[in-house]
This record gives structure tokens, C-alpha cells and sequence, in this order.
């Protein structure tokens, strides 16, 4: 271990936040959860007799029963299977597009809002432009220059999903910044990049996980758009979006083909919100006040 | 705690109420109001481009101009077969190169004016001109001289095979014999346009004009154009002033532009529309099922088929594109997925177009088609190069899609994969021959076998297989210059087995129409082209 | 402040519409397609003259700067899928519809956020806190193009309410207004959740407890000042999109809005309709976030500093 007053300091700070995250009932459960749905994903072909690409023409959409245990989707395949296997696209895309888009909206705002004046306004009338750049072009000219993949998923979902990110923490940092504790650290010498580090950014993660949970069935949702237009997954794989879009579709005829998708949507939802939840009050650094 | 106990008791409440509360004792419904007034609701898909008939190409607008128009002749509802229209009768020469129409004298314009035939001939020019840009032209190329003038090698229109003698005598002369003639005038690029209001707004070849607004527009058919508003509402009101006035029952219709089917559906399902353009397939079964008397499912004059990339290998093997062919299953894309009365193509044109009959080859057949697979130096499946299907993201195509290649995988054990583009990056990349095999969709444009065999002439704009066969094309030209249908016909065959022992496309289905109507609207019957003249509906 | 928003529009706001057009007028050209492709291919000569009557045929700078010239005098030019119709005309017929949607569901999603926020961050982690948050997270959960249609089940086919589709009575506005309002109360609320907590534990607020003052007053008159500002920050986009228009709230129910016009004018590669609807969009954009701006630093009396 090192002497190093800092960082056993911050050892602490971790272990005391993981110490409140475990108590807190709602966020474990949601962890458990969550780790279920995602086991369920990765242990697909243990748990299902089924391809998620296999048909059965003749027998068409069946609801619920003993052989296909969700029911089975127009074209006759298992919609259990179809899940499962979707999962792992949409947790795939949700988180690492969540994670991305989180990276640089955080950077981007903290910058943008710690710094201030003519750094603020060109950063900002950046986020602006490209809020308003047409989406759909964006992605139809991205495949037309690069081949199809999860990674230019994850910049096409990357380059819309920061923006509003930024703009929040940009306000919080702004706001931050004229505190009292930021004068101090200033007072300290404390060298710029330190404040934002150490004192700016631990006090904005409350919106940052807030948003960024919220962030992520929207982007699971987004993904479906984006296959729509040619880019992310092709069928005959699919995703929660996806099947969730075409369970929409047969909706009275078919209720099984939404209603399991978008409970497992939600499920995972809520899961990642009581999550985001215990995070936030663990990592707070002010509720180790009380 | 009490105030939010409180809070949510309310809401219960509201819920409580809203669920329990018996379906509202409904007044009149919109339908059953329309009904009364005589007022038709019709569902439109989209909002049309514009109501200019020599710009627009698309079957929402065609719905529209139907009402607004009228052509020399017109359709019958039931088997199309030419009834008079602004011409009362017409003559036909002996060597079937000259037409000449009689027009009415009492046939006025929407402004109390005469239709005389000069305004066709004036209306056949503006869609002739080169500057207008019209995409629908060719419909009028049998004219004599008329490809001619629109592709600026002539300048004079007055050598354009198309006269008035008088104010009601109209001559046209053809180029050459042209045996569907009669059903080519009633597409709605043969519909006049007033020319003075043409003229008021801009020249004879402008583009875009402010004529087809509500308060400038004329027309010659038994509606009028009384209000638009973009992406809402199209409505028409009889006009008194037609000259079939007492013939025509219907006191307006309203078009409604519903991009999305499934609220056309909901929105008929709840008494606010008459008709609907046309039903989800995930819907049919239940009208199948409960309310078959509101489901209508009519054949239509198109085909579904799979293009090939001739060009490309492996799809340059013919003997792979057989087997790809017998090993699609047909009966079941029809039977089990689009549930729609589709029927499985075994050949190219639709059967029965205009009384054209061809013994559908292309068949299903596993065993047939494995032989002949294993005939093409492929050993199994896993050899062949990769092959990729192209399909635009809509509808049902992503559905087939995926059915064909499992039946492919199971079949002939060839893996395919799919390519879905946006509609636009589709339509390029065919063009551009940047695919193995993608799906196309015909829909003639009149009621011949010419309008779906010219489709495969060496060079044709839409073949964008890059197949060529000198005798498949000498064989279509000389049938379509040919005046006697037997021989025409026989010809055709000929044309059409040779395209499909090629097979540079693979046919799938015959598109129906399936859509929804209300048993109030009378006198609407089902024909190939979806024709529905609103002077004979009525309102019960 | 005055000086601050008109530094705003001349300084930054019109450099930033210029960017934007620039870049997406280059842009565009890029993706594959053009207005005039169609199922059935144009001839060759049909395609020449389209080209020609719309100045296509010129070279892209000479076309680039013809727009712009006309752009300054707020002509769009011609649409390319409605050829009878101007971009300004369209934009001008269908953005009032989108505008009066647009506010009713801002209304609802603001009012119902806000108190549902309230509510739960005034007794945290009990039952009332996740029950509100739970049932105010449902518009994220149910995705737009899911509430619609549901809605109209429940309340026009079953329960005969309201009319399906259409935008002509009060009766019409309902069912899209809470569809689209919905999505943005679960962000609402649990922003102002988040940053009620946040400030609960501020020194002020301690000051103000110290002071003897009802819980609920210090909640609403202290914390929630403070709390609304990330809820700002992300009202400023989400309010301009939200007035512009939603794709599918105005396909399901078939409302005459702008909304329909973005995604459909990429579809059609409708170039002077993007770059109306592009234009207009960021305008109304960037005055929403300068609008942000100058209410974050009200809120925010440190932040009072900036608007200078």
C-alpha cells in the first residue's frame, strides 16, 4: 500500500461509497436483476432448444405455451430465443453508447463550463450545430463511407446522445464554479485541471448518472431507428428496439410480441434507475456530511 | 402524507371512472354522418405532390385527379372496358393509326367553359414539352412524332400526330399500330388542363405553378377542388355544371393524406373513414375472422419479384439463379405470412392482363432444384462466393426477406445475407448494379402485357440486371406493333419463355389490393388497376 | 442583459445559422440519391430538365451561393417533393400546428414533472418516492410509437372519447399532447428529483431549517430554485424539438405538423426542404438555449456575473 496521503484517502472514499450503495434495499435488488437478465442474454443457447433465426412457416405467430414458452413471432420463430439474443445487442449498444456518450458530454460541458467566455461560446455553438444537423443524413452519409458495424453504431448513437449531457453539466459546473469551496481551492494554488477533477466533478455526478440511466433505454429505442435506416443490426438478428417497433405493429393480434419485449425493456429500466439511484447517493460527497 | 394520499386517490379515481364508464352512447359517427350528407371518406396515404396530372406520378394523387378530371374516356368499374368520357364516341381507321374523337359539346370546364379539342391538344404538348420535365411523358410516345418533341429532336408541335378539326372533332395519329391504345388514354397523363389557367400562372412548359391551388384550380371532371390543406385535408364538391350532373350521387369526398396504415386502420375501425388505401397484414386475419363484409381483397395488375445481378458472379450462373428460383416456397410466403389472396408467381405478367395468359413455369420444386445446383460446379452451398439480398426498410419486404432465406438455407443450403437500405440509398444502389439480389415490385401502368414485357428490353431504364437477349427484344417490339391480338400474344409467350428459362429475375408474387370499405359505399367494384370512378358510387 | 442577448443573436446565434446551413448544404449532396429518383427511373432528358429547371445542373459553390443570397431574404426556395408549394410556405402552414402541440405537452410534461419530483424527493427513499418515480417513468418505458397507439386503443376505440386522428377539435389535441408530454416527465422528474436532493443538502437549506421553516416551504421556495437548474439545461433542446415537432406523434396521429417534415424531407432528399427545416429548427434552437441561459443566471444569482 502506498503511503501516499491522497490516495489511501481515496480508498476510503471508494469503500465508504460501496458501504452505502450496499445498504441502500432498492439498488441491490436492482443489481441482482439486472445481472439476471444479462446472464439469461449471455447463456442464451444453454437455456433455449430454439436458433433465434429458426421458422416455422406453417405454425405463424402462436401466443404462449408449453413448446415456445413466450410464444412464437410471424414468421414462426421463438420469441424467448429472439429476446435473449437481442439482449445482447441492446445491453451492448445501451451501455458502451451510454458509456461514450457520457465520456464527452461530461468533458465537453466541464470544459465548456469551468473555462467560460470564448472557450463556453464556441464549445456550446458547437453542441448547437450539431443538435440541429439532420440525424437521418448524418447516418445515411456515414454508411455510405464506412462499412456497416457495431462500431459506427456506437459513433452515429455517440454523436446525438452527448449533446444534452454536455449542456447540463456545463450548467452545473458553471454554477459550481462561483462556490465558495472552488474560491477556496483556488485560494489553495490548487492547479485548474485538479479543481475540475477532484472538486467539480465528484458534485455534478448526481445529474450526470440521473441523465445517463435515463439515457440508456433511449438509446436502446434509437437503435431500432438506426436499423430502420440500413445501420446496426440486420436481420434476421434483432434487438430489444427492434422487436419491440415490430411487436408495436401487431400489437392487437399479436399482444404477446410487445408485451414481453417491453416488459423486459422496462424491467432492466428500472433496475439501471435504482442503480443510478444507490450510485448517486453513495458517491455524493456531501452525503458523508450527514 | 395526506396530501399525497390525496393525489393519488384522485388519480385512481379518474382511472376507476374512466374504465368503469360504459362506452359513451356514440351520436353520429363521421362515416354515418358522411353517409347522410353524402359526403365519401377516403383514406389517401400520403399527402400528394401536387394536382397537376402531368407532373405527379404516384397512386395517392391519381385517387385525387380521378375526381377532377376527365379523359376522353373513362374506365368501367368492372372490367375497365372504355366508356365515353369527354369524347361521347370515337372512330378508328382502317390501318388502326388514326383515332378520331367526337367530343361533347356540353362538357364544360369548372369555370363554365367549353372543353374543346384544342385544350387537349394544348395539354398534350405541355406534357410533351422538354422543359416541363414530365416523368410520365413516355405514356404518350405512340403519338407520331411525340418522342420526338419531347426529347427536343423536333421543335414544330404542329407535326405531332395530334389535331383538332374543330372544337369538338380531336384527330390523333399514331406512329404505329398500338392495340392497348384505348386503356393507355384513360392514365391520367391523357387528362386536359385548362390552358388560359395554365397560362395565367405561368408558360406552357412551367413547372409548379399556383394553378392546382384551391382557389385558381379547373378542371373537367364531375368534382371540384374546394379546400387543401398540406398534410390534412383534400376535399371535392360535385360540380352542378358537369354534364353527367344527375348521374353523379356523391356530394363530395374528402381525402385524407395517413402516412401510417396501421391509424388508417384504427381510424376506420372507429367510424371515420368510408375506405382505406390499404390493411397492415398483421391485421387481416382478424378481418378475416370477424368482419369479413369490411375486407376486401381485389387482384392487382403487379408483380414481386427478386432482380439478379447478371453481371456479378456467382448470380452470372444461370443454372443458380434456376435453383435459387424453384427453391422459394411460394405458397407459403402467400398462405402463411401476407395472408392477402396474394398469389404465388410462377411467371412474370400477371395472369389474365387484358385476357393474356401464360402457364406459370417457375415453380416449387427442393428436389428439382437441388439437381440442378449441383449441375453448376458449386459443390454445396458453402462454396458459392457470398450473396447479399437488398430490400428497402419497409413494410412486409424485410419479412419476406428473411422467410426466403431460410427457405434457401434449408433448401439448397445456401447462406445469403440481407441488406436493407434506406429507400433512396436502395434505389441508387440498384441503379448503380451495386447488389446480388434485391427486390423489385411492378406495377403496370395499363392493361397489357406490354407494360410489364418492355420492362426487360436491352437498356430499358428499370432493367437493372444488366440482362440482354436480342430475340427477347425483337420478339416485344414486334408485338407491340403488332394489331392483331392472337398473334400478339403468341408472340409475348415466346418473349416471356425465354425471359424466364433465364430467369435475370426471380417472380414471387401478384399483388392484391387488401384494404377496408364500409358496406355503406355502393357501386364500388374490384378491378385490376384499382379504379374506382366516383361518379357511379353513391352512399346508402 | 439587454447587451448580452444582442451580443447573442449578432455575435453568435447568425454565425452559428451560417455554419449550420454551410454544412448541411455540403452535406446532403453526399448521401446517396436525389430528389428525382423514383421507383420507375427517369429518362436520361426527363432528369436533364428537372436538373436544369431547379439550377442543379450549376456547379455546387455557384448553387451554394445562390442559396445563401436568397436565404438572407428568408426565401427557401421551392420544395423539391411539392413542387407547387415554397419551403417557407410549408414551414409556415404546419409549424402553428406543431407549436400549439408542442406547448400543451411542454404544460403537461413541466407541471406533472415538477410536482412529481416534489413529491418524491420530499420524503425520500419511502414508498411515495418510488411509487411516484416508478409511474412517472412509464412514458420512457412505453416508447412513443407504443403510448400512441395504446391511447387511442384505451380512450377512442374502447372508451369512444376522443377521435383517432385529425387536428381539428380540443378533442383532437388531447391524446397527442400527453403521448408526446409523456417521454419527458420521467426526465422531469427525476431531474428535479436529483437536484431537490442535491440542494437539500446545501448550507443554505440548513440555514433555512435552522430558521424553523416548514419543511414543504423550504422544498418549494429554497431548494426548488436551485434543484431546476440541470432541469433547465435540458429543457432548452428538449423544449425546441418538442414545438417543432415529433415525427411520430404527428404520423400516429395524423396531425398536420412540421414534425413530419424533417424525417420525411431526408427521405426524399427534398434539398431546400432540409435546408428549411434545418435552418429553422436551429434557429429556434439556439433562441431556446440563450433563453436557458439568461433564466439559469436569474435562478442562479452567482450566475448573474455572465449575462454580461
Amino acid at each position: 500500500m502506498k503511503k501516499n496521503g491522497t490516495y489511501s484517502r481515496g480508498t476510503s472514499l471508494m469503500r465508504d461509497a460501496l458501504r452505502r450503495f450496499v445498504r441502500n434495499r432498492l439498488s441491490v435488488t436492482g443489481c441482482i436483476v439486472l445481472l439476471f437478465i444479462i446472464t439469461l442474454c449471455l447463456a442464451a443457447p444453454l437455456l433455449t432448444p430454439y436458433t433465434y433465426d429458426y421458422q416455422n412457416l406453417s405454425s405463424g405467430a402462436t401466443p404462449p405455451g408449453a413448446q415456445h414458452l413466450l410464444g412464437t413471432d410471424i414468421l414462426g420463430r421463438d420469441l424467448f430465443t429472439r429476446i435473449l439474443y437481442g439482449g445482447r445487442v441492446s445491453f451492448a449498444v445501451g451501455l458502451c453508447a451510454t458509456l461514450v456518450s457520457v465520456l464527452i458530454g461530461v468533458a465537453w460541458g466541464a470544459i465548456a463550463g469551468w473555462y467560460g467566455g470564448k472557450t463556453d461560446t464556441i464549445m456550446m455553438r458547437f453542441v448547437d450545430i450539431a443538435y440541429a444537423f439532420p440525424f437521418t443524413i448524418f447516418v445515411i452519409i456515414l454508411m455510405v463511407f464506412f462499412e456497416r458495424s457495431l462500431l459506427l453504431l456506437f459513433i452515429a448513437i455517440g454523436a446525438v446522445e452527448w449533446l444534452t449531457m454536455a449542456r447540463i453539466v456545463r450548467g452545473q459546473v458553471m454554477a459550481l464554479r462561483h462556490q465558495e469551496f472552488v474560491d477556496a481551492a483556488i485560494g489553495l494554488g490548487l492547479r485548474q485541471h485538479q479543481i475540475l477533477l477532484r472538486h467539480i466533478l465528484p458534485n455534478i455526478i448526481g445529474p450526470v448518472i440521473v441523465y445517463a440511466t435515463l439515457t440508456i433505454p433511449a438509446i436502446m429505442l434509437l437503435e431500432a431507428f438506426l436499423s430502420y435506416l440500413g445501420l446496426g443490426v440486420q436481420p434476421p438478428s434483432s434487438s430489444w428496439g427492434i422487436l419491440i417497433r415490430e411487436g408495436t405493429e401487431s400489437m392487437e393480434t399479436y399482444p404477446w410480441l410487445l408485451i414481453f419485449p417491453a416488459v423486459v425493456l422496462s424491467l432492466t429500466l428500472f433496475s439501471l434507475n435504482f442503480i443510478g439511484d444507490g450510485l448517486r447517493d453513495a458517491l455524493d460527497p456531501r452525503s458523508s456530511r450527514e | 402524507m395526506k396530501y399525497f394520499c390525496i393525489f393519488y386517490m384522485t388519480a385512481a379515481a379518474i382511472i376507476l371512472l374512466a374504465i368503469s364508464s360504459c362506452k359513451n352512447q356514440r351520436r353520429d359517427t363521421i362515416v354515418s354522418l358522411g353517409t347522410k350528407n353524402g359526403v365519401l371518406y377516403f383514406g389517401n396515404q400520403t399527402e400528394p405532390e401536387d394536382l397537376d396530372p402531368h407532373i405527379v406520378t404516384g397512386v395517392p394523387e391519381f385517387h385525387i385527379l380521378q375526381s377532377l378530371f376527365e379523359g376522353l374516356v373513362t374506365p368501367d368499374p368492372r372490367d375497365l372496358h372504355p366508356l365515353p368520357g369527354a369524347a361521347h364516341s370515337w372512330d378508328i381507321s382502317e390501318d388502326n393509326l388514326v383515332y378520331t374523337f367526337h367530343l361533347r359539346s356540353e362538357a364544360t370546364w369548372s369555370n363554365g367553359e367549353m372543353v374543346k379539342a384544342s385544350d387537349f391538344v394544348f395539354s398534350f404538348q405541355r406534357i410533351l414539352s422538354p422543359r416541363l420535365g414530365s416523368e410520365y411523358a413516355y405514356m404518350l410516345y405512340c403519338i407520331d412524332n411525340a418522342e420526338k418533341y419531347h426529347k427536343g429532336a423536333l421543335k414544330d408541335f404542329a407535326r405531332v400526330g395530334a389535331r383538332a378539326k374543330d372544337d369538338t372533332t380531336l384527330i390523333i395519329r399514331l406512329g404505329s399500330p398500338t392495340p392497348y391504345f384505348m386503356s393507355l388514354i384513360m392514365h391520367d397523363s391523357w387528362y386536359p388542363v385548362h390552358p388560359p389557367t395554365i397560362l395565367k400562372f405561368g408558360n406552357i412548359d412551367s413547372r409548379g405553378t399556383r394553378w392546382t391551388r384551391p382557389e385558381n384550380f379547373t378542371g373537367n371532371g364531375a368534382f371540384k377542388l374546394a379546400d387543401w390543406q398540406i398534410n390534412k385535408i383534400i376535399n371535392v364538391v360535385k360540380r352542378a355544371d358537369y354534364w353527367d350532373a344527375q348521374n353523379v350521387k356523391l356530394n363530395g369526398i374528402n381525402f385524407y393524406p395517413i402516412e401510417n396504415n396501421q391509424t388508417e386502420e384504427r381510424m376506420f375501425r372507429n367510424d371515420e373513414l368510408h375506405v382505406t388505401t390499404n390493411l397492415p397484414l398483421q391485421k387481416i386475419d382478424w378481418y378475416k375472422n370477424n368482419a369479413p363484409h369490411l375486407l376486401h381483397i381485389d387482384p392487382y395488375l403487379g408483380t414481386y419479384y427478386y432482380i439478379c445481378n447478371i453481371n456479378r458472379p456467382p448470380l452470372n450462373n444461370k443454372k443458380l439463379r434456376k435453383a435459387l428460383a424453384l427453391a422459394i416456397d411460394r405458397k407459403s410466403l402467400t398462405d402463411d405470412i401476407l395472408k392477402g389472396g396474394q398469389i404465388p408467381a410462377g411467371s412474370f405478367t400477371p395472369p389474365n392482363t387484358a385476357g393474356y395468359l401464360f402457364d406459370p413455369v417457375v415453380t416449387f420444386d427442393t428436389i428439382e432444384a437441388r439437381k440442378i445446383l449441383s449441375e453448376t460446379g458449386f459443390k454445396s452451398g458453402d462454396s458459392l462466393p457470398p450473396i447479399s439480398v437488398l430490400y428497402n426498410t419497409s413494410e412486409s419486404h424485410h419479412i419476406i426477406a428473411q422467410a426466403i432465406q431460410q427457405m434457401w438455407k434449408r433448401y439448397l443450403g445456401i447462406n445469403v445475407t440481407l441488406v436493407n437500405q434506406e429507400w433512396k440509398v436502395y434505389l441508387a444502389s440498384k441503379t448503380k448494379k451495386e447488389y446480388d439480389i434485391a427486390r423489385m415490385g411492378w406495377i403496370g401502368d395499363y392493361n397489357d402485357p406490354n407494360s410489364f414485357l418492355d420492362l426487360w428490353l436491352t437498356g430499358g431504364g428499370n432493367n437493372n440486371t444488366g440482362w440482354s437477349s436480342p430475340t427477347y427484344d425483337s420478339l416485344v417490339k414486334q408485338a407491340s406493333k403488332s394489331a392483331d391480338q392472337v398473334e400478339r400474344f403468341r408472340l409475348f409467350s415466346q418473349a416471356e419463355s425465354i425471359f424466364l428459362d433465364e430467369l435475370p429475375a426471380i417472380p414471387i408474387y401478384f399483388y392484391t389490393n387488401v384494404y377496408l370499405l364500409k358496406p355503406s359505399v355502393k357501386g364500388w367494384y374490384s378491378n385490376i388497376l384499382n379504379m374506382h370512378n366516383y361518379k357511379h358510387l353513391y352512399l346508402e | 442583459m439587454v447587451r448580452f442577448i444582442l451580443k447573442r443573436i449578432f455575435f453568435e446565434t447568425i454565425p452559428s445559422l451560417i455554419v449550420i446551413a454551410t454544412i448541411t448544404f455540403f452535406l446532403i449532396r453526399l448521401a446517396p440519391g436525389g430528389p428525382f429518383s423514383t421507383e420507375k427511373s427517369i429518362s436520361p432528358e426527363v432528369l436533364t430538365q428537372l436538373n436544369a429547371f431547379y439550377g442543379l445542373d450549376k456547379h455546387l459553390f455557384t448553387q451554394y451561393l445562390t442559396y445563401m443570397a436568397r436565404i438572407i431574404t428568408f426565401d427557401f426556395g421551392p420544395s423539391f417533393k411539392y413542387p407547387g408549394r415554397t419551403v417557407t410556405e410549408l414551414i409556415a402552414e404546419s409549424f402553428p400546428v406543431s407549436l400549439e402541440l408542442g406547448v400543451y405537452a411542454l404544460c403537461i410534461a413541466i407541471v406533472s414533472g415538477i410536482l412529481a419530483g416534489l413529491i418524491a424527493a420530499s420524503k425520500p427513499s419511502s414508498l411515495r418516492d418510488y411509487l411516484t418515480m416508478s409511474i412517472s417513468m412509464g412514458g420512457i418505458c412505453i416508447p412513443t410509437f407504443v403510448m400512441g397507439p395504446l391511447l387511442v386503443l384505451l380512450f377512442s376505440l374502447i372508451l369512444g372519447w376522443f377521435p383517432v386522428s385529425g387536428w381539428n377539435t380540443f378533442s383532437n389535441r388531447i391524446l397527442p399532447s400527453i403521448t408526446l408530454g409523456m417521454v419527458y416527465i420521467a426526465y422531469i422528474a427525476r431531474l428535479t428529483r436529483g437536484g431537490l436532493l442535491d440542494t437539500m443538502v446545501q448550507d443554505y437549506i440548513r440555514t433555512a431549517r435552522a430558521k424553523g421553516l416548514p419543511e414543504r416551504l423550504i422544498l418549494i421556495r429554497h431548494a426548488l430554485r436551485g434543484a431546476l437548474l440541470p432541469v433547465l439545461s435540458f429543457l432548452g433542446p428538449a423544449a425546441a424539438g418538442l414545438i417543432t415537432g415529433s415525427f411520430v406523434v404527428e404520423t400516429i396521429f395524423s396531425i398536420p405538423g412540421l414534425g413530419r417534415f424533417f424525417v420525411a424531407a431526408a427521405f426524399n432528399r427534398d434539398y431546400t426542404m432540409i435546408m428549411g427545416t434545418v435552418v429553422f429548427y436551429a434557429f429556434i434552437m439556439i433562441s431556446f438555449n440563450t433563453i436557458v441561459d439568461v433564466l439559469t443566471a436569474l435562478v442562479n444569482p452567482r450566475l448573474r456575473s455572465s449575462l454580461r
